[in-house]
């Protein structure tokens, strides 16, 4: 189902000499990587690092500074017209945004809507499903998540249930790419295994292609393909978990796996 | 055919219309002075014992919901009645005063309520008498955080006085009714007037939200 | 008391102009308070500013005289007299919804930017966000301050005596007292509890929107989450 159009062999998400500042503040640096269709990255490292830029840049939250990202062959930043590539326009960034999903660290469940609204609300106005296609999609999702019951629920009832709402809502959208920020810091603690499980039956079961920010250790670790050490706006580790987690290559990566195994 | 818009016309008024602005300028200003006053009062017994605070509640959600023009006629009409002649200015400003009131009672009531508890219970603690822990603790502290809402009332009094030529007070309105009036030329009278108001209540009004903006960032 | 009847009556008569005046006011002061609110927030300058010269314009002149700007200087400028009742509602509108647009600008700002980015990730189109994301959270903070507007307009509607629309302030004023100066407590008093009466109307109108907005969002339980809480249905 992913990269429908893409050539096969082609990367997924290439990013291009990327640069992002805020004000005087670099945030990320030179920053090159490519991720394969269908595979497993996670980004690891200290807070401020970077890393959660790098899924608004691909959400287009927010803007390059220098360089280019592309998705699926098409360019975040720039698009063709007449022959000559100009900056993308909102359109364009709507166009190539349609096969990333996104789930965020506090939801952004919509409160104006129920659970159902939550669910259909992009299939039905983006894509132009019909209401019974998008709510059979939603009940199915929903299933998939353990809530198949709270169809009806407001987001403010589902006490624990509402990143896995958040979740199927992404997924609603059949995208090819989905980006979690921290899916789990904002969750009570006892809720955490339930949706990192969750998170590896969907890996397991789907071609989608990950990108993740976390902090948790073990998920990274079983999870991914491969682990990117972020420090400083930089990579300055990128290899299989397996590897980086038992022989990491930079001091940096060991004093950081150090501090986080000790907390 | 005469022009839309006579220059000369709009010069030769201008005098009438400042004298005109005199008069709103005095009825903002002791209008505001009266606000200010009572509305303190009206915050200070809305903290009183219970059925004080019902009756003051009520007085002040009666005022507040009913038209300043109306309370105008009802003093200018009514005072005479109990033998109290006053003139159309003394009416006038009295009204925009008490109808003000209502609306400042509210800001220090806010301002009152953002003074923490620790200050009242430490003002206890010291056994100040209750005037004191009022002049002394509480009021110092909640006057200052109100005063953007205050300098905004008065802008907003200033632009409500032209009603007053319900009673025939000759304000900025008025002398342009009776300078158009007069000639038929009710562009430029009521043009000017305008602004007039806008040259006055504009720049005021960017001064509040420079000292409200100040403060938030204090 | 004396004649209470008869005041009854005559004042009576000029309630339909008051409430036309309220209700059209009120219309008008909603459309030209969305229109100019989103505009304030518009991604084109030229129409932040056109927005922003309208708001302040309004908002710095006095209501009085922006009435007899349309009533008496409009027909010299356009050629034609409008009805007063339409000048009056004319006034109203373009004067509250000044006021307004900054409700709706200040109300749209509130609404947690994760919101809107959440929206952004789901591909929805800047339209589709304001309509469908926004506005339904901004609208429950409105409320409150509307209704606040509207009372204001409410008492703005006497000004309308002084361009002749016979609303109940002109009735009172100009039938009445005349006839029985001696009794002018007691018909200003009726004239005001009147107005008072409708002021509670407009507010009770308002709080049972903010109550079913409210409900929506989610802010507190709607009737039927608490009617499901209470029999334990719809709970996983």
């Amino acid at each position: 189902m992913p990269s429908a159009d893409l050539p096969s062999g082609e990367p997924m998400i290439v990013f291009d000499g990327v640069e992002k500042r805020f004000g005087d503040n670099v945030v990320l640096s030179e920053l090159n990587f490519t991720v394969a269709p269908g595979e497993h990255v996670c980004l690891i490292g200290p807070s401020g690092s970077g890393k959660t830029t790098i899924l608004r840049l691909l959400m287009t939250l927010e803007k390059v500074d220098r360089g280019s990202i592309s998705v699926g062959g098409k360019s975040l930043s720039h698009m063709e017209k007449g022959g000559k590539l100009v900056p993308a326009d909102d359109k364009h960034c709507r166009e190539v945004r349609k096969h990333i999903g996104m789930v965020f660290q506090q939801f952004n469940l919509f409160p104006n809507m129920t659970v159902r609204g939550n669910l259909i609300e992009a299939p039905t106005r983006v894509l132009g499903l019909s209401k019974e296609e998008a709510t059979a999609r939603a009940q199915e999702l929903l299933d998939l998540v353990g809530l198949g019951d709270r169809m009806d629920a407001h987001p403010t009832q589902l006490s624990g249930g509402q990143q896995r709402v958040a979740i199927a809502r992404a997924l609603a959208m059949r995208p090819d790419v989905l980006l979690l920020d921290e899916v789990t810091s904002a969750l009570d603690p006892e809720l955490v295994a339930g949706v990192l499980k969750l998170l590896r039956d969907i890996g397991s079961t789907t071609d989608i292609t990950f990108l993740c920010v976390t902090h948790e250790m073990g998920f990274a670790r079983d999870f991914s393909d491969r682990v990117m050490m972020f420090d400083g706006g930089r990579v300055i580790e990128d290899a299989a978990p397996e590897k980086l987690f038992t022989e990491p290559g930079h001091e940096r990566t060991q004093a950081f796996l150090q501090a986080v195994v000790e907390r | 055919m005469t022009p839309l818009w006579d220059w000369n016309f709009a010069g030769e008024i201008i005098p009438a219309l400042l004298n005109g602005l005199r008069v709103t300028l005095i009825a903002t200003v002791l209008g505001s002075i009266i606000a200010f006053a009572l509305g303190l009062v009206l915050a200070v017994l809305g903290r009183g014992p219970r059925p004080v605070r019902i009756v003051v509640r009520a007085i002040v959600e009666f005022v507040r919901s009913t038209p300043l023009l109306v309370q105008v006629y009802f003093l200018f009409f009514v005072l005479p009645a109990f033998g109290v002649v006053l003139s159309a200015l003394t009416v006038g400003i009295l009204a925009l005063g008490v109808h003000y009131a209502t609306y400042t009672s509210e800001v220090y009531r806010a301002g009152i309520d953002a003074v923490p508890r620790g200050q009242w219970e430490a003002a206890t603690a010291l056994s100040l008498p209750t005037t004191r822990v009022w002049t002394g603790v509480v009021l110092p502290q909640a006057i200052p955080r109100v005063l953007p809402a205050l300098g905004n009332y008065v802008i907003s009094m200033f632009k409500e006085t032209p009603l007053l030529i319900g009673i025939g007070v000759l304000d900025i309105v008025g002398q342009a009714r009776e300078v158009g009036g007069q000639s038929f030329r009710y562009v430029e009278a009521y043009t000017l007037a305008g602004l007039l108001f806008l040259l006055l209540s504009y720049p005021a009004s960017m001064a509040v939200r420079r000292l409200e903006r100040r403060r938030a960032v204090r | 008391m004396e004649n209470f009847g008869t005041f009854l009556s005559v004042l009576s008569q000029g309630l339909p102009e008051t409430l036309i005046a309220t209700i059209g006011g009120i219309v008008l002061t909603i459309v030209l308070s969305f229109g100019a609110g989103l505009a304030l927030l518009s991604p084109s300058r030229t129409v932040r500013v056109i927005a922003r010269v309208y708001v302040e314009g309004l908002r710095g002149t006095s209501e009085v005289v922006q009435l007899f700007w349309i009533y008496f200087a409009l027909p010299v400028l356009v050629g034609f007299q409008l009805v007063p009742i339409w000048a009056g509602i004319l006034v109203l509108g373009l004067n509250h919804g000044a006021y307004g647009a900054e409700i709706v600008r200040g109300a749209v700002q509130s609404v947690p930017r994760a919101q809107v980015e959440g929206a952004i990730a789901l591909s929805l189109s800047p339209a589709q966000r304001m309509r469908r994301v926004i506005l339904p959270q901004a609208v429950v903070e409105m409320i409150p301050p509307f209704n606040n507007l509207f009372i204001q307009l409410l008492k703005s509607t006497a000004l309308l005596s002084f361009v002749s629309v016979n609303e109940i302030t002109r009735q009172a004023q100009q039938v009445l007292v005349p006839r029985f100066n001696a009794q002018a407590f007691q018909i200003f008093l009726l004239l005001l509890v009147m107005y008072l009466i409708l002021a509670l109307v407009i507010t009770a109108v308002m709080r049972t929107l903010e109550r079913l907005a409210a409900a929506r969002v989610g802010r507190r339980p709607s009737v039927r989450a608490r009617q499901q809480a209470a029999t334990g249905a719809g709970v996983a």
